[in-house]
């Protein structure tokens, strides 16, 4: 009988009401009295030198509030990276300034050039069209390999070369693993591409500044994650704001994937221009802007060599990538293709001997950063794709050779640095081939086939790292941030209670699963406990949700503050029943002393908490307000088996997907419901870049993908139902919950067994086809088959 | 500027647009119907969603001067005056088919056009008519189970 209340029950989600109803709060919906607005002139050249930015004729136009460029934010900051990468040679990343509107040279299509305020959106529009630029082209660098080449034009000049840093991973490891590799009875190679996406949550990105000149505080509504951490970035490193002075809002917030993480100089500057032109300055980026101007995803062009023994045993796994960081360092960007990449390539096995080199490198394309996974995606799909390519050549089941080299004893210290505490890779398996049927494979495959279909069935395992921590070890990786939640839980005397995370839900359902968390451990009623976030004014610090970390470490936060105000509880109970505190108990929201029929209920303590008639003044404090910073001593390591079946029509190269299944392993649950959804979201994506989606620009650095029309979103009709299962539970055990965290297992899981399906329906056409690059498209799918 | 009047969920609404005025931006920026989103600008997303004498349109692809006298329903007017949800409203909240709330609207109203003209569709016709309809969060599953819930259909898939 499934639960109806409490952790593991699946209510209704609360927040939904107002979004089915128009009544969500989105920070385009909000209006500041006396606002204007702001249209960036961007560049459409990828590479160039700024010759002049003439705007008389511009000023000139109706409405028109002021005219911004480079030259108005000479002393202010640029924007900050958070994350400094030191390379093997024990150097540190190289990291260009990264200014709010360009300077001297523009570096991708996009990049603003200009800022125009006016009276409304459409006169400050019309008014950018009329700013004359004189921009002398220069060569674009757009392909990765030869932007290292002797010789390439620089993205910037100051800069050595186009390289920001060479890394390696585990240095020491280096030569182990030549030398096993070497020495191998079989190496399998696989040269291949992590497609290049971009995020496109559904609702653009939106920012307001204002400034309240009597007191001289600032307030920026925004799309963001973490509001927190914009308040950070942008107030100390950019405009030089105390948080004092500087309030972060961020709303309702329509998806974010990961491209609503990081500060962007639109933020900064309508927090600027608010005060230069003493009112609210308010920008909307059209989906058009939003591909060229949010942080972009992906983007690895890697080699990955796996050796195995003569038993199939692996090894050692040696790899070589080059990741594109764009013409500027975004927020988190040097971290993904590093400590979120490098420390994953153990994956589920017991591989020896690991040894990752990334190249990260400046081209002439929109800055790419952290999307849904993160690393984790990118050094899932090479190491399953390289599994089942080695599995090909031995002749041997794919399955097999995985179950062979699984990990099997916990907690385990990968060659790569991490320990995983918990798991059950097999639990996993046994689950999948359970709900996959893959007896009857052959028979679906038959029925394909009569009906002129090619089927194919690829599985692939994933591990995941997230709630990425603890604070003092990503320092010593280069963090420029601490990485723990906070939560304030305050109870009214009436004992309803209000939660402030610094976790930020833009989709997650924070308001309906943390309830449930707290009305269990209280035994109170869900209906009593508000969760508000997204406010800086509100919650003490918070680093916000991306990660999968939201559960992991703010739900542990919370966990930690409602455990110091049962305490507290506790002591004031004792003292109304006369009671010793060691004998209290609470259970259904009542307290009792133990062995004896005395009790008092939830309601009676607040009550006394804040009316101190009858209280122990002398011993404790009256209210009752906690707050609990949690900085988590590990990662959390979900984990699971995908397969995929997919139908190719040989005339077309279409690929459909027939079934998708998931068996996963989250830990613990609290809402299984949105776990569901979680996975269905992630499966979604990762079908979309594992089928659909890539980010394309031409060798002068023109986005080809600029548009819904040009990019292929997954719609409603290239998609299945899916089949998932999280009845697989091996708890995390250093987070008070047990969780472990669901939000990017799907996207990470998917595109291998996508791909690993495909290759297998093809090769049931007596094609030796060893690898397709994503998206795999109709012409790409259709030159295999042919080519 | 021209005057413009139409009837919104059941109300009149006058205003003064420029003839370039978009219905999306009339409905939002003057009458201050945010429910209605603006998720592109190619008319592909389907977040502005709206049904104009009681067909469904992409609010951001017709003028506001285009629905002069029209009869205009939006997001806004779907629950009932005390707040509840209608049946396709309630059936996205029972199977979890909205996440972020973005598309929820758009989805709402393709939704209610989609039910109107084919009372009992198939999963394919549904999925097929939500194409121009783009959800980045849930994987489109639970908005086509929500569909056939809300037209009286069975909703039993593997593995649930």
């Amino acid at each position: 009988m499934p639960k109806d209340h409490g952790i593991g029950a699946s209510p209704k989600r609360r927040e939904d009401v107002r979004f089915l109803t128009g009544n969500g709060n989105y920070t385009d919906d909000i209006n500041k009295h006396g606002q204007a607005y702001v249209h960036f002139l961007r560049s459409d050249i990828a590479h160039g030198t700024i010759k002049g930015i003439d705007t008389a004729a511009a000023a000139a136009m109706p409405g028109v509030v002021k005219i911004f460029t480079a030259a108005d934010f000479e002393g202010v900051g640029g924007v900050p990276c958070g994350w400094q990468v030191t390379d093997r040679f024990g150097e540190v990343m190289q990291e260009p300034k990264h200014p709010i509107l360009a300077e001297g040279k523009v570096r991708y299509v996009g990049e603003m050039v200009a800022a125009v305020v006016a009276e409304s959106a459409a006169q400050a529009r019309d008014a950018a069209e009329a700013i004359e630029l004189d921009i002398d082209d220069l060569p674009a660098v757009v392909n990765m390999k030869a932007a290292l080449a002797d010789g390439s034009p620089k993205v910037h000049d100051d800069l050595t070369s186009n390289l920001c840093y060479d890394w390696g991973f585990v240095e020491e490891n280096r030569d182990a693993v030549d030398a096993a590799i070497k020495d191998a009875a079989h190496v399998t190679t696989l040269e291949l591409v992590n497609n290049r996406l971009i995020a496109n949550p559904m609702e653009p990105r939106v920012a307001i500044g204002d400034y309240d000149r009597p007191s001289g505080d600032s307030t920026l509504y925004t799309t963001s994650q973490n509001p927190h951490v914009i308040r950070l970035l942008m107030g100390a490193f950019v405009l030089g704001i105390p948080e004092h002075k500087l309030r972060v809002v961020a709303p309702d917030v329509g998806g974010g994937f990961g491209t609503k993480i990081f500060h962007y100089a639109e933020e900064a500057f309508c927090t600027f221009a608010a005060k230069a032109c003493n009112r609210p300055v308010k920008w909307t980026s059209s989906r058009s802007e939003a591909f060229m101007s949010d942080a972009h995803g992906r983007d690895h062009v890697t080699k990955i060599e796996l050796a195995l023994d003569a038993d199939n045993n692996f090894t050692a796994v040696r790899t070589d990538t080059h990741a594109n960081m764009g013409a500027y360092l975004s927020t988190f960007a040097p971290s993904v293709p590093t400590w979120l990449h490098g420390t994953l390539m153990a994956g589920n096995y017991k591989t020896p001997l690991i040894y990752v080199n990334v190249k990260a490198v400046f081209t002439n394309t929109v800055p790419v950063d952290a999307y849904r996974g993160a690393g984790r995606p990118e050094a899932t799909f090479q190491l399953e794709r390289v599994i089942d390519k080695a599995a090909h050549e031995l002749g041997v089941d794919p399955v097999a050779l995985r179950r062979q080299n699984f990990i099997t004893e916990f907690p385990y210290e990968t060659p790569v640095a991490v320990a995983y505490d918990t798991g059950d890779y097999n639990a996993t398996m046994d689950k999948l081939e359970e709900m996959a049927d893959f007896a009857g494979f052959k028979a679906r495959r038959a029925t394909s086939e009569k009906n002129g279909k090619l089927r194919g069935l690829g599985i692939n395992c994933y591990i995941e790292a997230c709630g990425i921590a603890p604070s003092n070890l990503v320092g010593q990786l280069g963090a420029r941030a601490g990485l723990y939640e906070s939560a304030t839980v305050r109870v009214n005397a009436t004992g309803g209670l209000v939660v402030m995370t610094g976790s930020h839900s833009h989709g997650q359902g924070h308001e309906t699963a943390f309830p449930q968390v707290i009305a269990e451990m209280i035994g109170i009623d869900e209906s009593m406990i508000e969760i508000v976030h997204g406010d800086t004014a509100n919650t003490p610090m918070g680093m916000g949700t991306y990660g999968s970390r939201s559960l992991a470490v703010g739900g542990s936060a919370m966990v930690r503050a409602t455990e110091k105000i049962i305490n507290k509880a506790k002591k004031i109970a004792a003292h109304l029943m006369e009671a010793s505190d060691a004998d209290i108990e609470l259970k259904d929201g009542n307290f009792s002393v133990a062995g004896t029929d005395k009790s008092v209920a939830w309601g009676d303590v607040t009550l006394a908490a804040y009316v101190p008639h009858n209280y122990p003044l002398e011993d404790i404090e009256p209210g009752l307000e906690e707050t609990a910073f949690y900085d988590p001593a590990n990662f959390t390591y979900p984990s699971g088996a995908y397969a995929c079946e997919v139908e190719v029509d040989p005339e077309t190269g279409k690929v459909s997907i027939e079934r998708m299944l998931a068996a996963d392993d989250f830990g613990n649950i609290v809402n299984p419901m949105i776990v569901d959804g979680q996975v269905h979201g992630g499966l979604a994506q990762g079908i979309g870049q594992a089928l659909l989606e890539g980010c394309v620009y031409d060798d002068d650095g023109q986005l080809l993908s600029a548009s819904f029309m040009d990019y292929a979103m997954p719609r409603a009709d290239d998609l299945p139902f899916y089949e998932v299962d999280h009845s697989c539970q091996t708890p995390c055990t250093h987070n008070p919950l047990g969780v472990k965290g669901c939000g990017e297992a799907g996207a990470i899981g998917s595109p291998p067994s996508v791909v690993n399906a495909v290759v297998d329906a093809l090769r049931s056409a007596g094609k030796d086809v060893t690898h397709v690059d994503m998206p795999l498209s109709p012409s790409r799918v259709w030159e295999a088959l042919n080519g | 500027m021209t005057k413009v009047s139409m009837t919104v969920n059941g109300k009149a609404a006058n205003g003064d647009v420029e003839g370039r005025t978009l219905l999306s931006s009339f409905l939002r920026d003057q009458l201050g119907l945010t429910g209605t989103h603006v998720g592109c600008d190619t008319s592909q997303c389907g977040a502005c969603v709206v049904h104009v004498n009681g067909e469904a349109v992409k609010s951001c692809s017709i003028l506001a001067l285009e629905a002069d006298g029209a009869e205009v329903a939006t997001i806004e007017g779907q629950a009932a005056e005390d707040g509840t949800l209608n049946t396709i409203q309630q059936a996205f909240q029972d199977h979890h088919g909205l996440q972020c709330g973005y598309c929820t609207p758009g989805m709402v109203m393709s939704a209610t056009a989609l039910l109107k003209d084919n009372p009992k569709p198939s999963e394919a016709e549904i999925r097929a008519y939500l194409s121009g309809n783009i959800c980045r969060c849930t994987g489109y599953h639970n908005i086509v189970k929500a569909i056939m819930a809300a037209s009286g259909q069975d909703v039993a898939i593997a593995a649930e």
